[in-house]
């Protein structure tokens, strides 16, 4: 916007405001309607849903979803997105920040002075699409489940031992009740993301390698070095047969 | 123009009429023509206090220029989302004051605090479900007042800086939402915030530092969630409210456009509102 067209603008501003009406009583009327509204549904979502409290925080824990609230789920679709280990911080910051600095300088790159929505195309395509986006995104995050269920069959020489196949079945117990399935998939089951997929883990790497990683934490995964060793063995085990 | 205590309409400068007797001889050191009846003198009562206190402020020319300034014609519904998320804000800081009478920032109490307000206290559930419900509330709507100033183009001249406030606003309530989910302390939240921190721990040049910042350490720790409570309830809403002043300022300082279909040179005498399509 050039000097000339700043000052047409506030020529026009100056016109526009003179014509208009004073903040009070018009605009604070339609001010205080709004916020009887938000009052009132923020006074029913209280009554009818609540506010639940889960069982207490526990780092040796058996049953939780690493769920965040929903205006978080964009950023956690993501990361399903986009998962090769080396893309992550991209997706998980990369992204999030890129859009946080180009909404912050919005009007410095913006330096069309046509404020109509029907002449800004550009800016009404991006803001759409980026809406459409984000929407889509909290929609997929939102459908996720939250499975707590394991069934993949142990391999023929587990099936066969009844100890060994008891092992396996605790194994997986303590893989479907530690969340995961939030990030990994196991056969069937499980989420495609943002962690790989773990049907066949004990093929690619030997069973120090994932005790390494459940105690070190690859990425944004959680560590799971707290878990009682009882369950951790149980754990290495179930997944170093997975082949 | 609406009708106002006299007291507001005629502001008198300090000194200009002896002790502030008004004009209009309502004051206490008006000469009373005949007595009033109590009502009057309880009104006029009110209004010498708004006289006093004018006096000594001179507060009168802020407020009805504040109160009385134009609002450009226009002006809709979607004008009001702002004051909306103001509004939410306003109910977050009052439960959140609630919350702190009971709430106990420390690893191993918070959860049983949080219990014994849900389930003791008179009303604990009922507010708990204020601030959470609240809190939703506002991010819905600081999305759709954000909507509203990008769709109207209002974020150009002369309002850029008002932009760049709001923007970090957004970003100071996602903050919020963040640190607020820990407190109750229960798995979900204890291991959603494990996964929030090393996802910003993953994070280009800053985010180690950021993340270590926000954990009191490298690891999730017992001081962990003192921090984010001091960071929930201090430090962003201190920067948030600082925030809003500053954007609130620029608001009445700068006006808020009018819709940008509307025109100003239509012919004149006409109020005719011209639709270029
Ligand atoms: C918050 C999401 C998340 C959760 C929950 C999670 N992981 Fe992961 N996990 C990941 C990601 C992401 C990676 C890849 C990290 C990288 O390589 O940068 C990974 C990597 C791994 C690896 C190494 C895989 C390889 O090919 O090297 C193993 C093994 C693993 N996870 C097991 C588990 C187990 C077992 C659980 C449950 C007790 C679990 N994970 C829970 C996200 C998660
Ligand atoms: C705590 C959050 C916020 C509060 C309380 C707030 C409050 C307000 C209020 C009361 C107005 C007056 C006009 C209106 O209501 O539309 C306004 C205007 C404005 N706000 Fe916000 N706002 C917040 C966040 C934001 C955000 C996130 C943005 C954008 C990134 C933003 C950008 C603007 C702009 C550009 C104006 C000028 C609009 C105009 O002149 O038409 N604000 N704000």
């Amino acid at each position: 916007m050039n000097r000339a067209e700043q000052e047409a603008y506030l020529r026009e501003y100056e016109v526009l405001k003179k014509k208009g009406k004073p903040f009070f009583p018009y605009a604070v009327l339609k001010d205080s309607v709004m916020m009887m509204i938000v009052a009132l549904v923020i006074v029913a979502m209280a009554i009818i849903l609540g506010a639940e409290q889960g069982p207490k925080a526990d780092p040796t824990t058996t049953t939780y979803v690493p769920r965040p609230e929903w205006y978080f789920f964009f950023l956690f679709e993501l990361l399903r997105v986009i998962k090769p280990p080396e893309l992550v911080p991209i997706a998980t910051i990369g992204i999030p920040t890129i859009c946080m600095v180009l909404l912050l300088l919005l009007p410095f790159y913006d330096r069309n002075p046509e404020r109509r929505p029907e002449r800004r195309p550009v800016a009404m395509t991006a803001g759409i699409l980026t809406i459409i986006a984000m929407a889509y995104l909290t929609f997929l995050g939102a459908s996720a489940g939250s499975p707590t269920e394991i069934e993949v069959e142990p391999p023929p020489q587990i099936a066969a031992d009844t100890a060994a196949r008891e092992e396996f079945e605790f194994g997986a117990q303590v893989a479907a009740q530690s969340g995961c399935l939030a990030c990994h998939k196991f056969g069937e089951n499980g989420n495609d993301g943002p962690g790989p997929e773990l049907t066949e883990i004990g093929a690619k790497i030997p069973a120090e390698a994932i005790s390494r990683s459940l105690v070190a934490a690859p990425g944004i995964m959680p560590a799971y070095g707290d878990l009682p060793p009882r369950k951790f063995d149980a754990l290495v085990e179930f997944l170093a047969s997975l082949r | 123009m609406p009708k106002l205590p006299s007291a507001l309409r005629k502001p008198s400068k300090p000194g200009e009429r002896g002790n502030g007797a008004r004009r209009d001889g309502g004051g206490a050191n008006g000469v009373e023509a005949e007595p009033h009846p109590v009502r009057e003198k309880t009104k006029e009562g009110a209004i010498d206090v708004v006289g006093w206190v004018d006096q000594r402020t001179g507060a009168s020319p802020f407020l009805t220029g504040l109160l009385l300034r134009k609002v450009p014609k226009g002006t809709n519904w979607f004008y009001t989302l702002g004051s909306a998320t103001l509004f939410a804000f306003v109910v977050q800081a009052l439960t959140g004051v609630f919350l702190a009478f009971y709430y106990v920032p420390s690893a191993t109490e918070a959860y049983d605090s949080i219990s014994h307000l849900t389930n003791d206290v008179f009303l604990g559930e009922f507010v708990r479900g204020l601030h959470k419900w609240g809190a939703t509330m506002m991010i819905i709507l600081i999305f759709l007042h954000m909507g509203r100033t990008f769709f109207f183009g209002a974020y150009k001249y002369p309002r850029e800086l008002n932009w760049v406030i709001g923007v970090v606003l957004l970003i100071l309530t996602l903050v919020m939402g963040l640190t607020g989910y820990l407190l109750p302390f229960d798995n979900r939240s204890y291991w959603a915030t494990i996964v929030a921190m090393n996802i910003t721990a993953s994070g280009p040049v800053v985010g180690p530092y950021l993340a270590d910042f926000l954990r009191a350490g490298s690891e999730f720790t017992a001081t962990t969630l003192p921090r984010f409570y001091a960071v929930h309830m201090l430090l962003v809403p201190g920067l948030i409210i600082a925030l809003i002043g500053a954007h609130l300022y620029l608001v009445v300082k700068l006006g808020t456009t009018a819709p940008p279909w509307l025109r100003a040179e239509a012919k004149p005498k006409s109020s005719r509102e011209e639709k270029v399509g």
